[in-house]
């Protein structure tokens, strides 16, 4: 552990990319002071306002629908939306929903992944046979095809697990189904590992000793399973925030008017013949903060387990 | 070998079962699901929605509507809720688009994955090494829509190059044909050339280390023949299975935000608009369709494999 901490510190094109999410973190942190600079929030529409431009006073929205271009100043850096929002403050506040979305969604797919592999892995049997039937079935559909399905009914209906319920509109409906989604990729290869794991000598050590089945999967098996998991972070938070962006391009990921670099760029794409540069900008974001993540994950990849097998649909 | 092929067969049938019963279940048992309601439209009064959930069989319970459904899904004869048209029409509509776009993706990604792999592992480290590691990192890092958009906005409206959209039959024209679909085409190669070649290179890597390499090195072989006759040819098993299983996920519809993005209507865009509408019959036959492609890949794969080496057998 400490020696692939090590060669993670050596590796420094890993180094400068994380520093780079990090950095695209505290920016998403900051939204709320970019905010008071434009003098607007993200919800704020302004459809009949105008502002001044070179000394002259300029239509946000124009009167055939198109909305100004950046401004490259405080008001409207970016330009705004159709609705004359300002973009750069959309932008800034959709960078929060988006990465919240990300690691929200890597940290549940963890959680339920591991355990899931841990148990499955471990007790072997009836419980395998259940618990690898359930991951066969998610593998079974296409990422997008199940999450988007899962987020268009979810997003009408709700979610009612009997003690919590979970509103339509609410953000964890997109987190859950991406997580839900994403937990064969992780569940699959932590049992293969479980199986080899529970055989060796250690394990059996603390069988002898008197340690219970929970007592060894959690304090004997599960610290093995920890470069796996950290090798796996980085790279399941770079695929939720793209698979955001997807479920919200198809209608079923942060729900508008809450924006996400997901919802945004699916609203510039509709309109790239008259304003490019909404789908631009978040499109830049969103790829310059999954690349970040992507090539960290490379160098975790190779300090932790340089032979760990990945594999991610979008 | 029977046995282990018929056990494999049987878990296929039961995951497939598993699968069309989820996804009748997520939209059936949403509130406000109810497609009786939402068929009758707006201007409609309890009587008319009664009928039309009788005439339907919405009032039968959910495990015999999922009977009938399954039942119409075998025979060929859903029908769309919205549109009432036959889904299996549709879905034959739009399958040659469908594959069309999943034949040439795959061909382009392939060699072009295969070129960026074999030069990453012929001069790991060097400069264009490196340059092909940072544009295969770009490439597994943009949404697949968001290329397709800027494609068809710089490339298709602003510089004229290519047309914006739509589809011509391969036997109307070869010519326009794939002339419409080299946008498409290229979106969504770009991931997976980058997914493709990052596997080949490591790949490649990890067998030049092997004895039997640096035996047919000790024979004096030259490094050309090594790489070509005996590193890559190991290396393609894994890759080729690889392409196999990505192949089927796009043509069961996988390729959702490339189709929509280019207006290809294909299966997977199908199957999109129709979640939209929840419309359950035309979901149900494209996630059928794509689970058992899905499936059935994965268990041919597993066979094969199983035949090659019979290790496996007993696991299994």
């Amino acid at each position: 552990m400490r020696t692939a901490l090590g060669r993670l510190r050596r590796h420094r094109a890993a180094l400068l990319f994380g520093a780079l999410f990090l950095v695209l973190v505290g920016v998403a942190v900051a939204a709320p002071l970019w905010k008071d600079v434009a003098g607007r929030g993200p919800l704020a529409n302004n459809l009949e306002g105008q502002v001044v431009l070179g000394g002259k006073e300029v239509n946000v929205v124009s009167l055939e629908g198109v909305p100004i271009d950046p401004t490259w100043g405080k008001q409207y850096f970016l330009g705004a939306d159709t609705n004359g929002r300002d973009s750069m403050v959309r932008l800034l506040y959709g960078a929060r929903n988006s990465l919240l979305i990300g690691v929200a969604a890597a940290l549940f797919t963890t959680l339920l992944g591991t355990l899931v592999g841990l148990l499955a892995g471990f007790f072997r049997g009836a419980v395998d046979g259940v618990l690898r039937s359930i991951l066969d079935v998610i593998w079974a559909f296409p990422v997008i095809l199940l999450g988007v399905a899962l987020g268009t009914a979810l997003a009408l209906g709700g979610l009612n697990l009997g003690i919590v319920t979970i509103d339509g509109e609410s953000k964890l409906i997109p987190i859950v189904v991406i997580a839900v989604v994403y937990v064969p990729y992780l569940a699959r290869p932590v049992r293969g590992q479980v199986l080899s794991l529970r055989e060796q000598e250690f394990v059996e050590a603390a069988r002898a000793q008197g340690a219970g089945p929970f007592r060894t999967m959690f304090s004997e098996i599960l610290p093995n399973l920890t470069s796996t998991i950290v090798v796996f972070f980085p790279i399941l938070v770079a695929n939720a925030i793209l698979l955001e962006a997807a479920l919200s391009f198809l209608g079923a990921g942060v729900r508008p008017p809450e924006p996400s670099w997901g919802n945004m760029i699916s609203v510039g794409v509709d309109r790239i013949v008259t304003a490019p540069h909404l789908a631009i900008a978040p499109g830049i974001m969103l790829m310059l903060t999954v690349l970040s993540l992507n090539a960290f994950g490379d160098g975790v990849r190779e300090a932790f387990d340089p032979r760990a097998k990945l594999r991610m649909d979008a | 070998m029977g046995r282990f092929t018929v056990r494999r067969l049987l878990q296929m049938v039961l995951v497939m079962f598993a699968v069309s019963v989820l996804t009748f279940l997520i939209f059936n048992v949403i509130p406000g699901g109810d497609p009786a309601v939402r068929m009758a439209g707006k201007t409609s009064n309890d009587s008319t929605i009664a009928a039309i959930r009788e005439e339907w069989g919405f009032d039968e319970p959910v495990p015999v509507q999922y009977v009938v459904t399954m039942r119409k899904v075998f025979t060929g004869d859903l029908v769309s809720y919205t549109t009432q048209l036959p889904v299996l029409d549709e879905i034959v509509m739009g399958i040659p688009r469908t594959l069309s776009l999943a034949i040439g993706a795959a061909i382009l990604w392939m060699v072009v994955a295969v070129a960026f792999g074999l030069y990453g592992a012929m001069r790991a480290g060097a400069f264009g090494d490196r340059l092909i590691t940072v544009l295969a990192l770009v490439g597994i890092s943009m949404p697949v829509f968001w290329v397709g958009a800027l494609m068809n906005y710089y490339l298709g409206f602003k510089a004229g190059l290519f047309p914006n959209g739509g589809y011509v039959e391969l036997t109307e024209s070869p010519l326009d044909w794939a002339y419409h679909l080299v946008m498409p085409w290229t979106a969504l190669a770009l991931l997976f050339i980058g997914i493709y070649s990052r596997i080949l290179r490591s790949n490649l890597l990890d067998t030049m280390n092997e004895d039997y390499v640096r035996t047919a090195r000790a024979k004096g072989l030259s490094e050309r023949r090594i790489l070509i006759r005996h590193v890559l040819r190991t290396s393609m098993i894994p890759f080729v299975t690889l392409w196999g299983l990505d192949f089927g996920l796009v043509v069961g519809g996988g390729a959702i935000l490339t189709e929509t993005v280019f207006d290809l209507q294909g299966v997977g865009q199908y199957a999109a608009d129709s979640i939209e509408l929840l419309d359950v019959p035309p979901v149900l036959a494209v996630v059928m369709l794509a689970a058992f492609l899905i499936v059935a890949l994965n268990a041919v794969v597993d066979i094969l494999y199983a035949v090659l080496d019979p290790r496996i057998r007993i696991t299994g």
